[in-house]
């Protein structure tokens, strides 16, 4: 069993190497976290703008993100869903014009201070693209590209974290007799799910994924959104997903975004039945979008 | 209308075709006045044969061929990480500013007539190598490095146009998974484009074993296989630029034969880029 992620917490902020960390358990203190974690969002954002050049994405974003549910972030193209999660984890940073104003916390830290690793912050926040990224190498090596490039090297260390995350991703039964084979090989919807396991390799805390099932077909989505539930115990999990239908399947809350500008966020049960603002209302039932 | 149409396609087609044409014409011309001799001679001695004195009836042109490979790898030596290290640093790293100052100046570097790298090289260079290095500075070393200054350009651009190829999702897909940028560079970003730098590279190659003015100006054209680095050596360009001015007969057709060689050699060069262009993946 892999501990509680948010337990290594405190720990992680001065190690540079969490992997070590994370495997000691430290079930004590468990109650006190599990309190504490109910006050602090694992992820916040506050008063977020950003802006591509003259281009408003986000206008003014708040919105936490609890620890262990699956946040699902829903709204047409274009809304700033995207750029909402590629700011959590800075890799707008190297975007030339983008800039933005606001703050985005993680477990109470400003990421965006000049003092925090931005190394660190990725590998704590892990993200899985919109079309499967797999890199040109074996199955196994493109699930132990994290572990490997944090410096781990002992094989039967690697081998133990390559099956824990693709059966994690429920594809370990599917590749664990051709781990060898080139990831390029296998179908969109195992692609995908590879890459979901490398994220989890990583060991992440908050797992990201931006539309991780626009290219799929019925059943690899389903395939994913089973990975998604039992990953929660142990994960935070942020699913945007312009597919009303998933949003409503796989979420415990909802945001709306449309147009940069966050609509409302509220349990997807009540989201959905119940919806506050019209435009919220417009665009579940598919009149615009 | 119709007409009209017709008449601008088969014009394009035309002068299309005469570029074609013009390219089949030296060719043919060349092999015709460059092979009887090699028939003559015998391919074997003409192509390793060490004595070359076309005045006398002794045509081998080892010496040259030697000069040219040593002149090329050299110039590739150093043109080759320094102009890759140039464009990991003008794609991924320099600030837009700064890139914007380096990309033209770089061009200019290949705007430089070869005349002018030649004659920097034999009044600053091969003195230089001279004095520190010893030999009589005339050598594979300075025809080198001016050589490896000249393709420079060609290096840089064209690895630069592949490293910009690389999709923005492999390197992303990096960042994500916890790389620093230098990793990301070395571990995703170089290996993608791995196959268009070695296009660059050979294009490179094929510059320099062509390049002729700055190469006599600086190499020594002495007519022996060069022991060393600091050695004066001659390469096939040079030895036809040198001598047709007073070639006549079996020299001449030597001179074309000279010609056919480089042809092969640059011919092999080209189709080796074609190849690995070929097999450039299609980006997602």
């Amino acid at each position: 069993m892999r501990p509680d992620p948010a337990l290594a917490r405190d720990q992680d902020l001065d190690s540079p190497r969490r992997d070590q960390d994370l495997a000691v358990p430290n079930g004590g203190a468990m109650a006190e976290h599990k309190a504490e974690m109910a006050r602090e969002p694992k992820v916040r954002v506050e008063g977020l703008s950003v802006f591509y050049g003259g281009v408003q994405a986000l206008k003014s974003v708040d919105l936490p993100v609890h620890a262990n549910e699956i946040l699902g972030i829903t709204g047409p193209s274009g809304s700033g869903k995207t750029t909402l999660l590629r700011m959590v984890n800075r890799l707008n940073d190297r975007v030339r014009a983008c800039r933005h104003e606001g703050r985005v916390y993680l477990d109470g830290r400003e990421i965006y201070d000049p003092q925090e690793d931005v190394i660190l912050l990725r590998r704590r926040v892990g993200m899985v693209f919109a079309l499967p990224t797999p890199l040109p190498k074996s199955i196994f090596e493109n699930v132990v590209y994290a572990p490997r490039i944090a410096g781990m090297r002992d094989r039967r260390k690697l081998e133990e974290r390559a099956e824990r995350a693709l059966r994690g991703a429920i594809l370990w039964d599917e590749v664990k007799d051709r781990l060898d084979d080139s990831a390029l090989a296998l179908s969109g919807g195992q692609q995908q799910r590879l890459c979901i396991a490398r994220t989890l390799a990583q060991e992440p805390e908050v797992v990201m994924l931006d539309e991780p099932c626009s290219g799929l077909d019925p059943i690899s989505t389903l395939k994913i959104e089973q990975a998604l539930d039992s990953l929660k115990a142990t994960y935070t999990i942020v699913l945007v997903s312009h597919n009303v239908q998933q949003a409503a399947r796989a979420t415990d809350r909802t945001a709306f975004l449309l147009m940069g500008e966050l609509v409302e966020w509220r349990p997807t049960a009540e989201m959905f039945t119940n919806p506050r603002d019209p435009r919220t209302a417009d665009f579940l039932e598919g009149r615009f979008g | 209308m119709k007409t009209k149409e017709w008449l601008i396609e088969k014009t394009l087609l035309l002068m299309a075709l005469s570029a074609v044409a013009m390219l089949a014409l030296i060719a043919i011309f060349v092999f015709i006045e460059g092979t009887p001799i090699m028939a003559r001679e015998g391919l074997g001695h003409f192509l390793l044969g060490r004595k070359w004195a076309p005045t006398k009836g002794s045509f081998g042109i080892f010496p040259m061929i030697v000069g040219s490979v040593w002149v090329t790898i050299g110039a590739l030596v150093i043109a080759g990480p320094l102009g890759l290290a140039c464009a990991v640093f003008l794609v991924e790293i320099a600030p837009r500013k700064v890139a914007d100052i380096v990309r033209p100046a770089i061009q200019l570097l290949a705007g430089i007539p070869s005349v002018v790298y030649g004659f920097v090289g034999i009044v600053v260079l091969v003195p230089l190598i001279r004095e520190h290095l010893g030999g009589p500075g005339l050598s594979v070393l300075a025809a080198s490095i001016i050589l490896g200054v000249m393709v420079l350009p060609t290096v840089i651009s064209i690895s630069q146009d592949a490293l910009e190829a690389v999709p923005r999702t492999y390197k992303e897909g990096a960042l994500a998974l916890g790389c620093t940028h230098w990793q990301a560079i070395t571990r995703v970003i170089l290996p993608a484009a791995r196959p268009g730098i070695t296009v660059a590279i050979v294009l490179g190659l094929g510059r320099a074993i062509g390049e002729t003015m700055a190469v006599i100006m600086v190499v020594g054209n002495a007519v022996k296989v060069p022991a060393g680095l600091l050695d004066p050596a001659r390469t096939l360009t040079s030895n036809i630029a040198l001598e047709m001015a007073y070639a006549g007969g079996d020299h001449r057709e030597a001179l074309f034969a000279t010609g056919v060689v480089l042809f092969m050699f640059i011919m092999l060069l080209n189709s080796l880029a074609a190849l690995r262009f070929g097999r450039r993946r299609p980006s997602p």
